[in-house]
């Protein structure tokens, strides 16, 4: 397949690590933000392959892992409520809420479809008149276009009974949160891929100025990942950090500038809550005013019991980087992939979860 | 007869009847189906493989074949990863009422004629019909009864280290016919299920070596679960190359597209076997001049280290554990 | 985030597209990327073409690895 098989080659890919190896020589401690890359990374098994001085952690840009209980909880209480159909990415069915999860709401009994795109839920809107389709939206500045497009088309096509719980996220405010906390010291990120597509570099050029930490954008093949290594580690070993982009065939400085305006038009910014990190304000996105119509918080009443997080779980400091799976008491005991306590276990692309199905290689 | 089956159909009265001897008799035909007693009876003297199975496919239709040649075949390859020659197969259908005669026909017939490949005779049946909504279509249960060969003696607890892992060809084939199918993909050349009947290759690998340790053949769960059961099993461990597992072009791509990972797809016509160093080389060649053992290649190896767990070589050269499918397989949008 | 894959545009029908990957079809949203002609690649996510894929820095790029990994 063109754009992905020549980012696969084994020669170069041996070739770069041997490359890194030479020229790294500092301790470098590096955050793959994204959930895409901790899979690229575990798959490919890149962390064996580089030099013992690279320590590689794995970040909060899991949106599945990051959407907190109660707004799971949201999500099923809206699947209980009558001739309502619930259409979901694959990856929110198994995550547990405080009481439930999606999976055991649909064999309750409610009406829960996975669907690969917003306009399969808009079709199922069409077919069934009669019923409320609510999506539910997660995801960072990737999907959240292809939503508020979702929206518009809606709109557009006068769709009256289409909703959205808008649980969707913003990268560049919780990286910032991130760093602020002070929690864990990085040299380097591998800056998210596709969440730059839509938004370009130009929003992390605060993380160099402020914190001193080399950004370089990645893509999702192992070549990508590892050209984005060997540019990071070039500005660390420099000392001159700043942000560049090692996935230029996806990735141009200013974004996708119609993606940002669909976006704008449908949500805007606000308080968002991030499982492991609080409240982080400004990271999340909420429904506009003028299409509040299609927000499924303002179209139903639903009551929700108190949240509740799981004991014992560490999700959310795994989340922030300061401690790893094997740091949980509960993992593999416990929390498992096939009775998950906590989100990261059970996300494709969550850490535990990542780390649970490819190990280090070695049989643990 | 009327075009669609109604509830009377399962009743046991006169169009229960109509529908057996218009439908079932004349394809299925031979000496101990037609005597239509309440049970067949068998003479048989060995050893017995029995297993059973339910079908419950969705869409009925797929490309490359259809719930009842899934059936036939489903129940022969299980029959057949034990070491037996498949013999005889009951055949129970639960219909949903609405369902067209023509699509029953149309199963039917293909029963009659993954049967008459694989040789072996449907004996005994059953049909119930239920309400509309009560069941997705047709659903089918079989059960098929064996006669495995003195001195065969194949179990997935045998795997020792030094072992070859033969597959039998690509993987990922039957997942992404059925789903392509429901997901509305569009192949410039259509990917086909590869549901085949697999006890002739079986019975060609057993006259050349007498010492095939497993025989098992990756269904739900994929390749992966199926070495994940083995190395369990047998308490060894599997190392396998991701270089030598052959995926055709399209259920890569499609995969892609879905978000699958085809190692986890299932498959229908294919089998994994644990054959011991000396023998590999004579059996992969076998196994090769069988029409559904042509693309056979050696994909791994038993070791002593890393009990229970499967490894594979990435094609970058570093090592990840292949785990086992947890609960269903769901598409990664992320 | 996120798994998006390259695309080929085949046809253009409205806001909607034909899209082949690897010999596989599907039909997918323009919405954000109306400016697409038949021919191009696209990144594919979630059925949506989120931008167009930059051939010519493709093309650098795999000249930039090869170049860098003949000299070490």
């Amino acid at each position: 397949m063109r754009f992905m098989d020549e980012y696969r080659n084994a020669e170069l890919g041996k070739r770069l690590i041997e490359r890194i190896r030479n020229r790294s020589t500092k301790p470098t401690r590096l955050m793959e933000f994204c959930g895409g890359h901790t899979v690229t990374i575990l798959k490919h098994g890149i962390r064996q392959l580089l030099p013992p001085n690279i320590e590689m952690l794995s970040g909060p840009g899991c949106p599945v892992c990051v959407t907190a209980n109660a707004d799971l909880d949201k999500a099923i209480a809206l699947a209980r409520l009558p001739d309502v159909i619930i259409t979901t990415f694959g990856d929110m069915i198994r995550v547990p809420g405080s009481y439930s999860s999606l999976q055991q709401a649909k064999a309750e009994g409610s009406d829960i479809r996975i669907v690969y795109s917003t306009q399969d839920a808009l079709e199922i809107a069409r077919r069934n008149p009669s019923k409320s389709v609510v999506f539910i939206g997660i995801g960072f500045e990737t999907t959240t276009p292809t939503v508020a497009a979702s929206i518009l088309e809606a709109a557009q096509e006068g769709i009256g009974n289409y909703y959205v719980l808008s649980l969707h996220k913003l990268c560049p405010p919780v990286i910032k949160a991130l760093l602020d906390s002070g929690e864990v010291r990085l040299d380097g990120i591998v800056c998210p891929g596709h969440v730059s597509t839509i938004i370009g570099s130009r929003p992390y050029h605060f993380i160099p100025r402020d914190y001193g930490i080399a950004c370089v954008v990645s893509g999702f093949e192992p070549l990508d990942v590892l050209l984005c290594v060997d540019m990071l580690v070039a500005q660390i070993e420099s000392g001159e950090p700043r942000v560049e982009i090692a996935y230029r065939r996806g990735v141009n400085p200013d974004g996708n500038q119609r993606a940002l305006e669909v976006m704008a038009q449908v949500f805007e910014p606000c308080e968002a809550n991030w499982r492991g990190m609080g409240k982080v304000p400004g990271s999340g996105l909420s429904i506009r005013k003028e299409y509040r119509h299609f927000c499924a918080e303002y179209s139903f009443k639903i009551e929700l019991e108190p949240p509740c997080e799981p004991e014992g779980c560490l999700c959310g400091e795994i989340l922030r980087g300061i401690k790893t799976p094997a740091d949980c008491k509960l993992f593999r005991g416990a929390c498992t992939p096939e009775h998950p306590v906590g989100p990261c276990m059970v996300s494709s692309e969550g850490s535990c979860s990542a780390y649970y199905h490819y190990g280090e290689g070695d049989g643990r | 007869m009327e075009d669609k089956i109604l509830l009377a159909h399962g009743s046991g009265g006169k169009l229960s009847h109509d529908l057996v001897e218009k439908y079932f008799v004349p394809l299925l035909k031979n000496p101990l189906l037609d005597k239509l007693d309440d049970s067949a009876v068998l003479e048989l003297s060995g050893r017995l493989a029995f297993t059973t199975d339910s079908y419950v496919v969705s869409p009925i239709f797929f490309p490359g074949g259809d719930i009842g040649k899934l059936a036939v075949c489903g129940t022969v390859n299980d029959l057949s990863m034990s070491g037996a020659a498949p013999l005889y197969l009951s055949l129970a259908l639960v219909i949903e009422e609405g369902l067209p005669v023509a699509d029953l026909q149309r199963v039917m017939t293909s029963i009659q004629k993954t049967a008459e490949e694989a040789g072996v005779k449907v004996v005994t049946g059953d049909t119930k019909v239920v309400n509309r909504g009560s069941a997705d279509k047709l659903f089918i249960n079989t059960a098929g009864i064996g006669l495995i060969p003195a001195g065969v003696d194949i179990s997935g607890s045998k795997a020792r280290p030094g072992d070859k892992v033969i597959l039998s060809g690509n993987i990922g084939d039957h997942g992404i016919a059925v789903m392509s199918q429901r997901e509305g993909l569009q192949f410039s050349s259509p990917v086909e299920s590869d549901c085949a009947p697999l006890n002739k290759l079986v019975s060609e690998m057993l006259k050349v070596s007498s010492r095939i340790n497993c025989l098992r053949d990756p269904t739900r769960g994929g390749l992966a679960s199926t070495l994940n059961e083995l190395a369990n099993q047998s308490g060894m461990g599997i190392r396998i190359e991701e270089d030598e597992i052959p995926v055709q072009d399209a259920v890569r791509a499609a995969c892609e597209l879905l978000g699958y990972d085809p190692l986890y797809v299932a498959n229908e016509g294919k089998l994994v076997a644990v054959v011991p160093e000396p023998d590999a080389k004579q059996v992969l060649a076998t196994m090769r001049r069988n029409q559904y053992g042509a693309r056979s290649d050696i994909i791994g190896k038993v070791v002593g280290e890393h009990p229970g767990r499967v490894v594979m070589s990435t094609h970058l050269g570093a090592s990840r554990v292949v785990d086992m499918l947890v609960g269903e397989l769901l598409p990664r949008i992320c | 985030m996120c798994l998006a894959i390259p695309a080929l545009v085949k046809s253009i029908d409205g806001l909607q597209a034909d899209v082949e990957v690897g010999g596989v079809g599907r039909r997918i949203s323009i919405w954000l990327t109306p400016e697409v002609k038949a021919g191009d690649y696209v990144l594919l996510h979630t059925g949506y073409a989120i931008n167009i894929i930059d051939e010519a820095e493709a093309r650098e790029t795999l000249k930039l690895l090869e170049e860098m990994t003949s000299q070490s």
